[in-house]
């Protein structure tokens, strides 16, 4: 199982802020490809993942218990 | 909050007092310090925002927050930093993050104040959303759209 965090747009496309999902192996971009299935409404194409709290590249590997959020555009300030 | 531990990097829901950051990074060997306060514009492109709802990856932008701190201290040597942002309902005017930044000499405490915030703008995962009279949108990437300032 895996920890994923939802933030603004996604947040409300998604319906929820956080969920827990079963996960075995895969990658960064395996998630997004997830998360953009289960969730069309919105674009991914921004978006930024941080694996337990950094950003990671897309080609980083995702284990049970990671926390994994999308980061869309931030625009804090 | 009076006897409440100052933490120099935070996300809170709390009104921002800014005196109180100046005061943390006041030391004797300071000559300078910067303070920046980001308030909330009432007009932004021609439209009117009523009030901006901020959120925040709270545990994460916190950890970013600190590390800007810690590239300031190395850029900048002898500087201290303190760096705070508020999330939640915010009205016209209200200040939503707060930049203090002392140093031996006054040049390095406005560029690394600048700094600061300009790597929020990049990096920390917080969100606005401006609520006007006739609908609401979630801003992001304003830092590369010119005149956003």
């Amino acid at each position: 199982m895996i920890h994923l965090h939802y933030f603004a747009g996604l947040k409300e496309a998604a319906g929820k802020a956080s969920e827990d999902i079963q996960w075995a192996d895969g990658t960064v971009e395996d998630i997004v490809k997830w998360a953009a299935d289960t969730y069309p409404a919105f674009d991914f194409s921004a978006v930024q993942v941080a694996v337990n709290e950094e950003y990671v590249l897309e080609t980083e590997s995702v284990k049970p218990g990671d926390h994994v959020a999308f980061i869309p555009p931030v625009s804090g300030g | 909050m009076g006897a409440q531990l100052m933490k120099p990097f935070e996300v809170t829901t709390e009104p921002l007092e800014p005196a109180r950051y100046i005061e943390y990074v006041t030391h004797p060997g300071a000559g300078a310090v910067t303070l920046f306060a980001g308030t909330v514009r009432e007009w932004t492109n021609g439209k009117r925002t009523m009030y901006l709802e901020y959120e925040a990856y709270v545990p994460m932008a916190e950890k970013k927050l600190a590390e800007i701190g810690v590239e300031i201290k190395q850029k900048w040597p002898g500087s201290r930093v303190a760096i705070v942002h508020r999330i939640g309902a915010l009205s016209i005017s209200d200040i939503a993050v707060v930049i203090a930044v002392s140093s031996p000499h006054r040049k390095a405490a406005y560029e690394a104040n600048e700094y600061a915030i300009e790597q929020i703008k990049k990096v920390v995962p917080i969100w606005k959303k401006e609520m006007w009279e006739d609908g609401e949108e979630w801003i992001g990437d304003q830092s590369y759209k010119p005149g956003s300032e």
